[in-house]
């Protein structure tokens, strides 16, 4: 039995009064409990970003490590000991410019990560510069004459990419961001959960107001995350109207299954070789 | 015949292999070394490649002794021409043997060289009706040349060409015994190895530095190795991809180098025994991860076979010029080791050592190899694993396990040796946390003065217990009045030249390191403390260990042998080196 106390820390959260941080903390902690696992057996690993803190704000065992390679630690643990609950997480600027490319690696190699990213389209920690999901035109202290670069859609890179589970979530929507993420968690393979999330201090275009007009669930009943096509335009969908929910799912071969991890025992239990067995090795040089 | 080999010896041979990229170079190197070894002969191989797939120049070099050689020798007494371009190239310089094409005529300029035409091709085509089998025929053209005997190559044909069909081994078969008889007609020198008698002993081994490695790692309990591929690191993936299923590995190809090391600090953070292997370049990207590892407090061994640099240098050939970027690499400060093995012997066991240094330190090791000690094959008796060390992880006992209240154990407990109990995540009832940042004894954030000052300390104590872990350099002889000062893979080469120089009467020695940061420097001060002058001899432009050496003891070694063209070193080169210094 889990309760919602196991997983209190003791830790000062240092995020800003009323940043969108705090909703996904709360709705992730409800997942882990509505999951069942327990904190020793959940392994967060994270970059570093204002989002990439959160793993300090809950008990449980916890990686904190460079930016942007939250992914490639993640892989690393998970493929270490299968039988950990691996979840990396991040925001738009750790996972999406710094660990772009093990992003896309990521999707392909399909080990059994779920991965959050918190898309707020700005720099928190470095103080409001301009993000890879930032609006084309937007103004920050690094592009003062506005963003000239377009902004990336990391849902539709994730769909053409074969991505096994693509979801989004709105921290406005907490109970259905709640289900998501639990979703994500039980989800075979690499599941990216994208959560948009106001910055309160540097993005005063992409506000909870903003959100609210726009963001629209997928009807669970006649949307079907199967088909692709669909899916990539659900993802690439940005402006008037935001999709949210599971996007697209693919029934893929795990990592651990291809590597033959799956249903062995993992890294971490197994012990030798024996002298005798190790003896053998030299029989192809003589 | 050479003479550099270390003492009077009834055998003392090289033979040089040339031909382009894709010819089989390294076939025809391969089958001699062993059908050499097998005769009881110790073997050295090295070799010289293009970075390219096809066309070039490209050669193998086999040295075959009768006492241990690990090192090239300069003369070469038996060349095996594959293309035209190889006899051209050396058809002036060489006086030993040339095996050639017959069709390419005689010789176009002077030198003093014995010719053995012989149409390679031809008695292929002939015999085994496939040109490529010309590779067969010169093996076993120059195993007659040398007077031995044919028949260990006949069976390592058996052995790599049993599985492809009767027709094939056959043909390589019908070919070897062709090309043999061929050249024991036509050969009317002296048979280079006449009166060779295999010495006493156990079988021997050929192996790579390389081979060395990946075996010392999987003797070490490696679970899991990930990498990108890089010259001249890839052999050292591609030995451990082929056991792993054997082994129970589990191999992972990156997408580069940041991921690699990222990969690696959060396997062994989650309790794996991991390896990366890169060179030059792929660590320059590894460095963060490298510093993680420092701060986190993680095991990590890092594999840097070396290759000429800055950038992307020489790709496929040897240099010494990682050293301070290793001894230093990483921002901020932190522990390291830094191992350089001199031989495939020590390539194994300082792997080995490496695994028991980073998991008892938790903390970054480095095995620092080279183009020349990784992809040359070295002979010795098959390594002792009763040699091996013991798991060095500090971990929590049972009973301090049992003891603890849920959720109350601490990372980074503060001790007085600096090294806090490990437990794995996922074994208990305990949660673990690292942090790249500086953190509490809890592995969470913190920005706190004091905690700072306990947290630089703690992990700066465990240099202090590492540095009591380096072996001291090997010194040769204890009283001489000059010594050579060297690192890393120069040792054969240094060795040899030694002993030739003092058997022509001078007074010289070696001191050699191979455990060379945190270093141990008693065994050089004493040296110049008696008045023994030093020359320092290094496979790089700027005598990176002779300035490492200043920096931790204060001596200047001004005398310095230094090569850097991508070529290693040679006994004979080196004691007309020394011999110019010293008369300077």
């Amino acid at each position: 039995m889990t309760r919602l106390e196991d997983y209190q820390s003791p830790d000062p959260i240092a995020w800003c009064p009323g940043c969108g941080n705090f909703g996904i903390l709360k709705a992730w902690k409800g997942a882990l409990v509505e999951l069942g696992l327990r904190p020793e057996n959940v392994l967060m690993v994270s970059g570093i970003g204002q989002a990439a803190k959160l793993p300090h704000y809950l008990r449980c065992n916890t990686f904190n490590g460079l930016h942007g390679r939250a992914l490639p630690a993640a892989t690393g643990a998970k493929i270490a000991n299968h039988e950990l609950v691996v979840v990396a997480e991040g925001g738009d600027g750790d996972g999406y410019a710094e660990g772009g490319n093990h992003f896309i690696h990521a999707m392909r190699r399909n080990v059994d990560l779920t991965y959050l990213v918190h898309n707020n389209q700005v720099y928190g920690l470095t103080k409001g510069q301009a993000s890879p999901t930032s609006d084309r035109d937007m103004v920050t202290g690094t592009t003062p004459g506005g963003n000239p670069l377009c902004p990336e859609r990391p849902l539709a890179l994730a769909v053409a990419g074969g991505c096994s589970f693509v979801a989004r979530g709105y921290v406005g929507e907490m109970e259905h961001l709640r289900e998501l993420m639990v979703k994500a968690v039980r989800n075979k393979g690499f599941s990216l959960l994208e959560i948009l999330q106001p910055c309160v201090s540097f993005n005063k275009t992409n506000t909870y107001d903003w959100y609210k007009e726009r963001v629209e669930k997928l009807d669970e009943g006649s949307y079907d995350p199967t088909d692709r096509e669909v899916a990539f335009r659900q993802a690439s969908e940005w402006g008037d109207r935001i999709p949210i929910g599971i996007i697209y799912q693919s029934d893929r071969k795990t990592y651990e299954e291809s590597v033959g991890l799956a249903g062995a025992p993992p890294l971490v239990r197994r012990t030798g070789p024996e002298t005798g067995e190790l003896g053998r090795i030299w029989d192809q040089f003589f | 015949m050479t003479a550099e080999a270390t003492r009077k010896t009834a055998c003392d041979v090289t033979l040089r292999i040339g031909g382009e990229a894709g010819q089989g170079v390294n076939v025809v190197s391969g089958l001699l070394g062993k059908a050499l070894l097998r005769q009881g002969l110790h073997v050295f191989t090295h070799h010289d490649v293009m970075s390219r797939i096809r066309g070039g120049h490209n050669f193998s070099q086999i040295r075959a002794s009768d006492v241990p050689v690990m090192a090239p020798a300069e003369r070469v007494d038996i060349l095996v021409c594959l293309d035209e371009n190889t006899l051209r190239l050396y058809e002036e310089e060489l006086d030993g043997v040339i095996i050639h094409d017959p069709d390419w005529g005689g010789p176009r300029k002077g030198g003093k060289s014995k010719r053995l035409p012989l149409s390679l091709e031809k008695i292929a085509k002939e015999k085994g009706g496939d040109a490529r089998m010309a590779n067969t025929v010169a093996a076993a053209a120059s195993l007659a040349v040398l007077g031995l005997s044919l028949d260990p190559l006949l069976d390592l044909l058996g052995e790599t060409f049993g599985s492809k069909g009767d027709k094939v081994l056959e043909g390589n078969r019908a070919c070897a015994r062709a090309g043999f008889a061929a050249a024991k007609d036509a050969f009317e020198g002296p048979r280079l190895c006449a009166g060779f008698e295999a010495p006493p002993g156990g079988k021997r081994i050929l192996i790579t530095g390389s081979e060395a490695m990946a075996i010392g790692a999987l003797a070490s309990g490696l679970r899991f190795y990930t990498g990108y591929p890089m010259s001249p690191a890839t052999a050292i993936m591609e030995f451990l991809a082929s056991k792993k299923d054997e082994y129970g590995l589990v191999i992972e190809q990156a997408e580069d180098e940041i991921s690699a090391v990222n990969m690696a600090v959060g396997a062994s953070f989650a309790g794996a025994r991991t390896l990366v292997a890169t060179s030059g370049g792929g660590l320059a990207l590894m460095v963060e991860g490298i510093s993680l590892a420092g701060m986190t407090e993680t095991p990590l061994v890092i594999i840097d076979c070396q290759r000429p640099a800055p950038a992307t240098g020489l790709p496929t050939r040897t240099e010494q010029a990682d050293l301070l970027f290793v001894a230093h690499c990483g921002h901020g400060e932190f522990p390291r080791a830094v191992l350089a093995p001199s031989t495939a012997e020590e390539a194994f066991y300082l792997t080995n050592k490496a695994f028991y240094l980073a998991d008892k330190y938790q903390t970054p090791v480095f095995v620092l190899g080279d183009q020349f000690l990784n992809d040359s094959s070295w002979t010795g008796e098959p390594f002792g694993l009763d040699r091996l060390l013991a798991d060095g992880s500090v971990r929590l006992s049972d009973a301090e396990l049992e003891a603890l209240s849920p959720y109350a154990y601490k990372r980074y407990t503060l001790t007085e040796s600096g090294i806090s109990p490990l437990i794995l995540p996922g074994t208990s009832r305990q949660v673990v946390c690292a942090d790249s940042d500086e953190h509490t004894e809890e592995g969470h954030i913190t920005e706190s003065a004091e905690v700072r000052r306990a947290m630089v300390g703690k992990r700066l104590k465990k240099a202090s217990g590492l540095a009591g872990e380096m072996a001291p350099p090997a010194v040769y002889p204890e009283d001489a009045a000059a010594y050579t000062v060297s690192w890393g893979s120069t040792f054969g080469a240094v060795r040899e030249a030694v002993r030739l120089l003092r058997d022509k009467g001078l007074d010289i020695g070696y001191i050699h390191w191979s455990e060379v940061f945190p270093l141990r420097t008693e065994a050089v001060i004493q040296a110049v403390e008696r008045g023994a002058e030093l020359v320092a001899i290094e496979n790089n432009a700027t005598g990176q260990f002779a300035r490492l050496l200043r920096m931790e003891t204060g001596l200047a070694v001004d005398r310095r042998i230094l090569r850097f063209d991508g070529r290693p070193f040679t006994a004979r080169e080196l004691t007309r080196e020394i011999e110019k210094k010293r008369g300077s």
